[in-house]
Parts: structure tokens; sequence; C-alpha cells
């Protein structure tokens, strides 16, 4: 009798098991970024849902290699990877990320338009689901004696050692650095991958980095470039627009935006491939909610990157703490996208490893 | 007495244990049972070690020579592909192109087109690209009815004309490859084989060459750093040398990147030595050291971090060399310094050497503190293997970079074998 | 204790040393020692022998006095100008150098010649019969080989004064009489001073010129081994050296060489007053269990007799060794040769036992 008692309590447990598929693991950046989607997303959506839960992994920065290890070993954890533009490319074509169609998947936006047209150009691959613009950009310290009252006012003061002489900090990275150099170099926006392609066209903008090289400091963690500034260990830098903007409104240290042609990068979610059908029902269901047109603008409340969505762009309010209009600092806001840089992709997945190879044969010399 | 029993044993065949079986196989059962039982207490050990280590790192020695993904997503090209002349300057014909639009449309059913476009593209920028479009396009054919082929390919794209595109397929269909290992050494398969790579390619026998030069410079500033604070913490009273234990062992309790980022703030130009070194006046506002992203920053902060690997054998050696050996050595007329060095010193060699071997493989595998503080000049081949592995994908090159950073580390162990005797090696 | 005539070698003068500033480990030590002599320091452990011998080497300095050598005082000479030659208790042969360039070594700090080092080497190698073992390591040879190597590395350089800290500790019974043979047979062919340090009484009195027994930082008694055995002069000489049976008691009378002496049983015994002063003072009373009588027929005239039970009758050999009790004690001792005519004791009998007075010494309680 108590045998069956305790078989029937156990298979009662084995049924209740179902229910933790509401588990849902979501992988993110941390820091200020993840508590926007937290506090945007999944907040209100553990509210209608109860059932709900989010586990967040900060394994963004490592997506792509550790989706394959766990692609290999035959175990997906994850349910919902966020992932930047470049990466949701590589894991389409390692065939590590679902194809999906966004009209058929996604909401259509608050004023009707059909999601392929509401997200436009951020939609890079067939895997990616766009939710956010963020560009990277300079900033440059405005107490620079040296200066005296000259002010950067276009992306080619980073190359005028002259006029603003000190340290710069750039990423260790070809990818935009490249196509800066060739700005700055003479070479139209429209013609700068054909020259890329050029015999030599690597060369060329390695060349005009030269120019600088001895008073660069190389970041390759985006937090750098703002301490590196607060500490005047350099004087202008590049990073994420939304790290600038905590340095300047958030901290008040005397640094200023360089807007002048800055890259526009995507950052959305890609769902891995291969998922349960149960899982990947439960996913889309999430991911159609999260980003809808109310759910994007809501996030720039928290973080000063712009909705992917067109639709969004008129909700943008204020900052939830500060209290400041977010609209001004925004990448996408029209007075600081006079001038913008979309990185080609397509160039950049067939020549990333070359132009690394050159660039840190490069470094090295 | 014992010659009657070996005249016995002679005598009447083998020795026989008490219940009749021959001596030997009686001992042989004793000792195989002993042994399998030893055997049993370390197999959890033993299997740990299996699946964390040994596995791993067979796994990485087949990545970095594997490359069945060709044969595997275009059988019917490379079979078809095998008769081509690649030194010729005509692409291949139409069957070959039916082939491949055959494969083509399997593996963009399959999802594997843009994977191998991937792994192509390492040996040839521009493949990924190509086999993303193609793929997307191939896909709609219908291959009883559209060939000729070749031409539909070259709408797509030109580049399926290009010699190289299949000069790279061909030279890549074999199941294995030696194309990582010569990547890793700056050199590329050619049409007439091994060449080494353009001047501006070449990284990686440059970042071998520092990273061992750097692991050197580091073990040999743990070695001048670690071996006084050894010997003060083998020869101070008790009391004291627990309170130094604790200050060696410290770094072990903070985190890496704390201590990493803590000489940031030391080193930089605006930091706490140099605005000392400037309010002192040894050196002028404008002149301020760069100590930091550079060779010399990896160095300090290495140094740092790895000391502790130094001191721990050196002590536990000069801890074990009893204090009358150098008293006999001034007794028999040396004086301090012929005494240390003629006495002591030798003696605590393998100390020196159990702390080397410690601190120069860990630092030739070191990766977080020179990308943190390397800059330009600081970095080391680790930064590139993490780089392939989390970045550019391309794991079969960074699992050739893993195999002879480990090749290279056999070699150090060898030659320290060789000439100094790996038994000298003491670790406590 | 000698003079310090001028044929004294080695000279300690009012020699103090304390290690923390609070006590004294060496009490005001006054010694001699001539040219030539064995002089052995034979203490319990922390009776400062080692340290005076420290001292003497220049391992540790005196906190007050002097110590002369040859005339010259040393306390200013750091120990490799001394040439004092010197053997450890663990050998402290280097064991990184092989026998030869152990004994080398001296003769190379020296800056002898190569032809010289190698006879000399060979004579001091042929000196301990180790000539065959040359080109060992010291981890090859036994502990009675290292020992001789030890003592040839000590004497490989002749110097005039050698000191030896309990050089035979680690040796068996068998190899350390052989050795303490070779020592001395050594040491008085090259007629070397030796200093000697042992808490073996028995390696003490075979070996030594002269002993100075040590206790508590002092000098007990400085005397060559017989009279030390035969006429301790205080009980804590008289109990360290040799087996000793001491009663306690009174002095009842006292005159110039004999006292009467009332043990705490009552029983009265006839003396030799050693350190007893006046008629009242405790006094322990020593009497060496050879030299103790039970047969009747051996008595002299006038001697005490004293009533004694047979407790334990021990066979050893030579000798038998009877436990009695004696005077309310149990652990009194009587020794009798292994001769034709010896009776063997049974526990339980009772037989009287007495002395020659002259054996039995009254010495401070």
């Amino acid at each position: 009798m108590k045998l069956t008692t305790l078989a029937a309590a156990l298979s009662a447990t084995a049924l209740t098991l179902p229910a933790f598929a509401a588990d849902m693991t979501i992988v993110s950046w941390g820091g200020a970024y993840q508590s926007s989607q937290q506090k945007a997303y999944t907040e209100p959506y553990a509210e209608m849902n109860p059932d709900f839960n989010a586990i967040w992994d900060e394994s963004s920065g490592e997506a792509v290699a550790k989706l394959r290890a766990m692609d290999e070993a035959g175990n997906v954890t994850w349910d919902l990877v966020d992932v930047e533009g470049p990466d949701a490319v590589r894991l389409c074509d390692e065939g590590l990320a679902l194809e999906v169609d966004v009209d058929e998947i996604l909401a259509p936006g608050d004023d009707g338009s059909a999601p392929s047209d509401d997200f436009g150009p951020s939609l890079i691959s067939e895997c990616f689901i766009p939710q956010i613009v963020f560009s990277t950009t300079f900033g440059y310290r405005t107490d620079v004696e040296a200066w005296g009252d000259s002010k950067p006012e276009d992306l080619c003061a980073v190359f005028d050692l002259e006029t603003f002489p000190g340290k710069r900090a750039l990423q260790k990275s070809p990818k935009k650095n490249l196509e800066w150099a060739l700005l700055c170099d003479g070479v139209e926006q429209d013609a700068l991958y054909d020259v890329l392609d050029e015999d030599g066209g690597v060369e060329r903008a390695l060349a005009k980095l030269d120019t600088i090289k001895d008073e660069v400091v190389w970041w390759s963690a985006g937090a750098e470039t703002p301490q590196l500034l607060a500490d005047g260990e350099v004087v202008i830098g590049s990073t994420y627009n939304g790290r600038l903007f905590s340095v300047i409104e958030e901290q008040d240290q005397p640094v200023a935006m360089l807007w002048d042609y800055q890259v526009f990068d995507f950052d959305g979610w890609v769902i891995p491939a291969n998922l349960p059908a149960e899982r990947e029902a439960a996913v889309m269901e999430f991911v159609k909610y999260a980003t809808d047109t109310q759910r994007l603008a809501d996030q720039a409340k928290y973080i000063s990157y712009g909705p992917a969505r067109a639709s969004s762009q008129p909700l943008v309010g204020q900052h939830a703490e500060l209290g400041i209009e977010m609209a001004p600092h925004m990448p996408t806001n029209p007075e600081n996208a006079q001038r913008f840089l979309v990185n080609n992709l397509d160039w950049w997945a067939d020549n990333q490893d070359d132009a690394e190879a050159k660039f840190q044969a490069w470094l090295a010399q | 007495m014992s010659d009657t029993t070996t005249e016995d044993s002679t005598q009447n065949g083998p020795v026989l244990a008490a219940d009749g079986t021959p001596l030997r196989r009686s001992l042989a059962r004793a000792l195989r049972r002993q042994k399998l039982r030893a055997l049993m207490l370390i197999a959890p050990l033993l299997i740990f070690i299996m699946v964390t280590f040994i596995l791993p790192v067979a796994d990485m020695l087949y990545r970095s020579v594997e490359n069945g993904i060709v044969s595997e997503t275009l059988p019917r090209t490379v079979v078809a592909l095998a008769d081509w002349d690649a030194s010729g300057d005509t692409p291949p014909d139409e069957a070959v192109f039916a082939a491949l639009a055959a494969d083509m449309q399997i593996a963009a059913e399959e999802k594997t087109h843009t994977k191998l476009g991937s792994r192509l593209n390492y040996e040839n920028p521009g493949m990924s690209s190509l086999f993303r479009k193609s793929g997307r396009q191939v896909r709609r054919w219908d291959l009883e009815t559209d060939a000729p082929f070749m031409e539909k390919f070259l709408d797509i794209d030109e580049d399926w004309s290009d010699i190289d595109v299949w000069r790279t397929i061909q030279t890549y269909s074999p199941s294995t490859t030696s194309g990582y290992y010569l990547a890793a050494v700056d050199m590329q398969l050619g049409a007439d084989g091994p060449e080494m790579r353009p001047e501006n390619e070449r990284i990686y026998l440059k970042l071998f060459g520092r990273t061992l030069m750097m692991s050197l410079a580091i073990t040999l500033s743990c070695i001048a750093l670690g071996y006084p604070v050894a010997w003060l913490l083998a020869n101070l009273p008790m009391r004291t040398s627990n309170l130094l234990m604790i200050l060696v062992l410290l770094p072990f309790w903070t985190s890496l990147l704390v201590r990493t980022s803590a000489w940031k703030i030391l080193l930089q130009q605006q930091g706490v030595i140099n605005d000392i070194l400037v309010w002192i006046g040894l050196v002028s506002d404008d002149a301020r050291l760069v100590m930091i992203n550079n060779q010399l920053g990896t160095i300090i902060a290495m140094t740092h971090i790895l000391l502790p690997f130094m001191i721990l054998p050196m002590y536990s050696v000069m801890q074990s060399i009893n204090p009358s050996y150098l008293r006999a050595a001034k007794s028999l007329g040396a004086t301090d310094w012929t005494a240390f060095w003629r006495v002591y010193f030798p003696q605590t060699v393998p100390g020196i050497g159990a702390g080397s071997i410690l601190v120069f493989i860990l630092a030739i595998g070191y990766y977080i503190t020179p990308a943190l503080v390397g800059g330009t000049t600081g970095t080391f081949i680790s930064n590139r293997i993490a780089f392939h592995i989390s970045t550019s994908l391309n794991w079969g090159l960074a699992a050739a970079l893993g195999g002879i950073l480990l090749a290279v580390v056999l070699v150090f162990y060898w030659a320290y074998d060789k000439f100094v005797g790996i038994d000298n090696v003491k670790l406590g | 204790m000698l003079d310090q005539g001028s044929d004294a070698f080695v000279v300690f003068d009012k020699v103090q040393k304390s290690y923390d500033g609070q006590t004294l480990v060496v009490k005001d030590l006054n010694l001699s020692i001539g040219k030539g002599e064995f002089l052995t320091m034979l203490g319990p452990s922390g009776s400062g022998k080692t340290t005076c011998l420290m001292m003497l080497a220049g391992f540790e300095t005196a906190t007050h006095g002097d110590i002369l050598l040859d005339g010259q005082g040393i306390n200013n000479i750091p120990p490799h100008k001394r040439g004092i030659g010197m053997v450890f208790q663990n050998y402290a042969l280097f064991p990184h150098m092989t026998v030869a360039e152990n004994l080398a070594f001296p003769l190379e700090v020296r800056k002898l010649g190569k032809s010289d080092r190698e006879a000399k080497v060979k004579r001091a190698l042929d000196m301990v019969q180790m000539g065959d073992f040359a080109n060992r390591r010291p981890a090859q040879l036994s502990g009675g080989q290292q020992q001789r190597i030890a003592l040839a590395r000590a004497l490989v350089f002749e110097p005039e004064l050698v000191l030896m800290d309990e050089p035979l500790g680690a040796l068996d019974k068998q190899l350390r009489e052989h050795m303490q043979f070779e020592i001395t047979r050594l040491a008085h062919e090259l007629g070397i001073t030796t200093v000697y340090v042992t808490h073996d009484q028995t390696e003490a009195l075979t070996m030594s010129d002269r002993v100075a027994v040590f206790n508590d930082g002092r000098i007990q008694q400085l005397d060559p081994p017989d009279t030390l055995y035969e006429e301790p002069k205080n009980s804590f000489v008289a109990q360290f050296i040799g087996e000793n049976n001491s009663l306690e008691g009174t002095v009842k009378e006292l005159n110039n060489d004999t006292a009467v002496v009332q043990l705490d049983d009552g029983g009265l015994i006839d003396c030799k007053p050693v350190n007893v002063n006046k008629v009242g003072d405790r006094t322990k009373v020593s009497i060496r269990p050879e030299r103790v009588e039970y047969r009747s027929e051996r008595f002299q005239e006038g001697a005490h007799l004293l009533k004694a039970e047979v407790l334990e009758f021990i066979y050893m050999g030579d000798v038998f060794r009877t436990r009695l009790r004696v005077a309310g004690r149990d652990d009194f001792i009587m020794k009798c040769r292994n001769a034709p005519d010896q009776i063997r004791l049974k526990p339980g009998e009772t037989v009287n036992i007495g002395w020659m007075p002259e054996d039995c010494r009254a010495l401070d309680a």
C-alpha cells in the first residue's frame, strides 16, 4: 500500500515537471543593458504570465563559441540569445540559429506597418530579430588645455594630431577603424568597400592609422574608453554610445560626444536552432511580446540605445531615473545621425580573417 | 643453504607454493589482485583526468587536422573535381558544375552550405558570401531541367570562374589537412605546395617568439624577486614567517581582474606611480613614463600574479635545507658569499627548477592579463587562440596553435630533463 | 680549574650568553683548554654546552666576556677566518658534491693549487680508510662512512683546533664504539686540540683527557674521567656520570675526613664529606652500585650496615644487578661481578649491605 502511494507521489512529481518548461534561459550582456531588458521585457511579461520565469545568463560575449560547443555536445540549454548583428550572421551561417520570417512571427507596428518594413535596414540576417540600434562613436574631453579653443567637430579630428594632440583610444579590431581611416584619407562613403576590396585597400587604411599609431591606446572591452577618458589617460576615444551617455550624464565627467560618422550596429535576438517544439513555441510567444512597438520604446527609458522599429521612435520618452529626454541621446536621432556608417556585414564576413591578420601584423610591427 | 634451494628448484622444475600451485603463478595472482584494488582506488581520479584532460587534448589535436567538411558537404563535386588540373588556367567543366548544383541543393536544404563557406573562407576570403549567395539561389533550381549549370553559377557570381576558388576546394577536399598547422606558422597551401604568407599577414611566428621571450622574462623576474622572499620565509621565526606567508598567498585570494586592474591604476600615465614620480620631480609632467599597455606592463602584472607559484616550491626546498650546511661551509673557510653560492644555492636549484617550470608553463598559456595590460606589444599567442575560439570561430586554427604551444612546452620539458634532470625537481 | 696559563690554547674568560635578554643560557663560563688536549663538554640538553661550542666556532657571539684562541681574542673574527675544523651532528656533507669535492672545498676556498689539493684530499681519505670512495655522493654512503668523511673534511685543511658536535649520535652502538676509538687515535696522532660535545657519558669517559660537565649554564665539574667518576663534586655530577645510588639524610657528625649521616629512616652511615659544610645540613649520600657489598666477611670494621630486602635480581652476563629496598627506597642498586663464588640472591631475601666509608660521599642535597 505504502509502495503504491510512493509510486503515485513520484509519478505526480514527474507529471509536474513539464511546468518547469516555463523556465526560459535568456542570454544577454549583463550590466545596465541586461537590466533594461529585464525592466522593459521580462518583468511586464512575467506579470501577465505568472508561470514565466526568466533565467539570465551573462554569456553574450562568448555566445557564438558557447552555442557551437553546446550544439556539438547535443545539449542546447539556451532558449534565446542576445547577440550583435555580425554574430547573428555567423551563427546563421553555422546553422546554429533558427531562420525566422519576421512578418510571420512578430507583431506588426503600432502604425500597422509590416515588421519587415518597420525594422527596415536592421534585418541583416534571416536568423536575426532586431531590438536596438547602437552606435560606436567618439567621446572627447572638454578640458584639454593643449587644444585651445578648438573643439573636435568631425571624425577627422581623431587623425589630426596637430590641432588635437593627446592619446586616443581605439578598439583593437580592424572593423570600423579601417572605414574611419579611409573616410579621413579622402575616400567617399559609397566607395569604402570598393576601396577595401582593391589590392592594397586594407593597407591604405592601415597606413592612415599609422599616422596616429604611437598615440593610440587599444581597448578590447567597452568599459575601458569611459574609464580612460575619466582618468585623463586619453583625450578622445571610441566606444559604444550608451557607455558615453553614462559617463557624461550619470557621472558628470567633462566629456562630450562626437557623433560624426558614428557606426550603427544592431543588437537583437537569435533563437538557437533545433530547440524542442515546446520550448521553441514558448520562446516565439515571448519574442513576439518583447519586440512589439511599445516594448522597444520602453527599453530606451533605461538605456540610451535606439529602438530598432521605426514605429517606436515617436514613443521614446524620458529616462526612468534621470528624467532627461532620451530622444536627443539616441544614435538614431536625426540631429546625431547626419552622417553615419553601417558596416557591410557581407564584406566583413568574407574578409574578417584576412583584415584581422593584416591588422594584427601591423599592430605587432 | 641457499645453494641447496637453487639446486632444488633447478632440478625439480618450478618452485611450488604451499597449496601446490607454482609459486610464480600464485605470486602473480596475489599481485594482480593488489593491482586491481589499487586501480579501483584511483579509478575516480583516472576517469576524471581522462574526461577533463586527456580527451579534450586528444580532441584538440584531432580538430587541428580534421577537415571532413568539404567531402561531406560536396561529395559529388569532390569526386568530379579530382581529375581537374589545378595548375592550368581553365575552370572545371560542366560535369563539375552539375555535381556542385546537386551537392549545393542538398547542402542548402540542410543549411550546411554556409558552414562550408565559413570554413573555406579561412583559406580564401570571399568564399563565405559566395556560398551564402549561391545556396539561396540553387535551392530554387530544378536539377533535371535547368542544366547547364555552369552559366547559372556564373550568373550568381563571377567568382565561380575564378581558378583560385576551385583550387581551394580541391586542395581542401581530403578529410585531413595540414592547412591549420601551416596557418599557425604563417604559411599557406599554395598552388605549388606550402609557402610563406605575405609579409604583412605574418603574425603567429612573431607572437610565438614574443610569448616565449616574455614568459622567460617573467620567469626570470619571478626568480629574482621570489628567491629572497622564499629565503626569508624559510629562515624567519615561525610567527613572522607565517605572516609573510599570508602576504605571499594574498594574491591567490583576490580576483585576477581586480589585481590586473589595480596594476592599471598604479602604472598608467595619470596613475599613482607617475604622479609620485612627477611630484618628487624625478619625471617631468609632460614626459610621464609609459609603463602599461606594453611589454613592461605585462611583465610586471604577470610577475606579480605568478610570483606565489615561484615562491612556494622554492620555500619548501629551502625549508628542508639544514642550516648546518652554511655553518659547515663557513667553518671550512668560506666567506658568506662563497658559502651561499657554492653550498646553499646549488641545493635550492630543484626549487628554482620546479618554480620555473610552473611559472613558465602558466605564463605561456596566460591570456587575460596580457589582453588587459599588454597593449599591442605585450599580447601573447593565447590571446590569438582565445580570439579564434570565441570570435572568429576558427577552432581548427585555434587547435593548431594550441597544439604547437603544447609541443613547445613538451620540448622545454624535455630540454629541462636533459640538462637539469626532471628528478631534480622538488615541489615540496 | 686550570689556570689560564701560557700553554692554554683556548680560553673562555667570564663568558655569558643570553638569547632573549632575560635568561642566561651560559653563566659566567671560565675554561682553559691546553694545546693538544681532548676536552669533552658533557651535559643534558639545554645545559649550554652546544652554545659554548657555537660561540667558539663563531656562529654565536658571546653576550659578555672574551674567548681567546692561541692568546688572541676572537670575538670579532668571523667564523671563516678562525681556521677551526668542525664536525656536525648530521655531518653536513654537501649533498651536491662528491666526497672528493667535499674534501677539496676548504682547500679551494684557501686557494690551494690543484695538485696540492688532490694530494691532501687523498691523504685525508686514506687517513680515515675511505680512499676508494672519492667519487661517491654522500647519499650513497652509510652513516659510518659519512661520519668518516665529515671527520676527514674537518681535518683536511690541518686546523689546530677541531670542534665536534655530537658527531656519533646517529650511529649504532658498535659503530659508535669503533669511531670513538678512531677519533681519539687520530686526534692524538695529529696532535690537534679537540673540543667534543656529547650527552653520552660513556663516550665522554672513554675519549677525553678532561671532561667538563655542564648543567644549568655552568660547568659543574672539570676533571679527567677517572676523577669525575670516582670523586664527583656534587650530586648532579654523581647522578649524571655512571650509575649511582643516592640516599637522603642529615649530617649528624662532621670532622675533616668523616661524617656521620642520619638517613631519613633513622639509620646511621659513615661517609666522606665532600660537599657539606656543617652539622645539620641536608645531604645526598652517593654510593656507586659496584662498591656495595653484602658478604659480611668483606666488611671493614666499624662500617655501618643497613638492612636490605632483595626486590629483583637481574642477570646481565658479566655482572649481576640486584635491586634492593634500602632505607625506605626501593631503587637501590647493587652490582656484583659474575664470579664463580657469587651467589644469586632471591627476591624476598633479607641481607645486610655495607660499603667502605670512603666510597660513600656526602654531597649537596
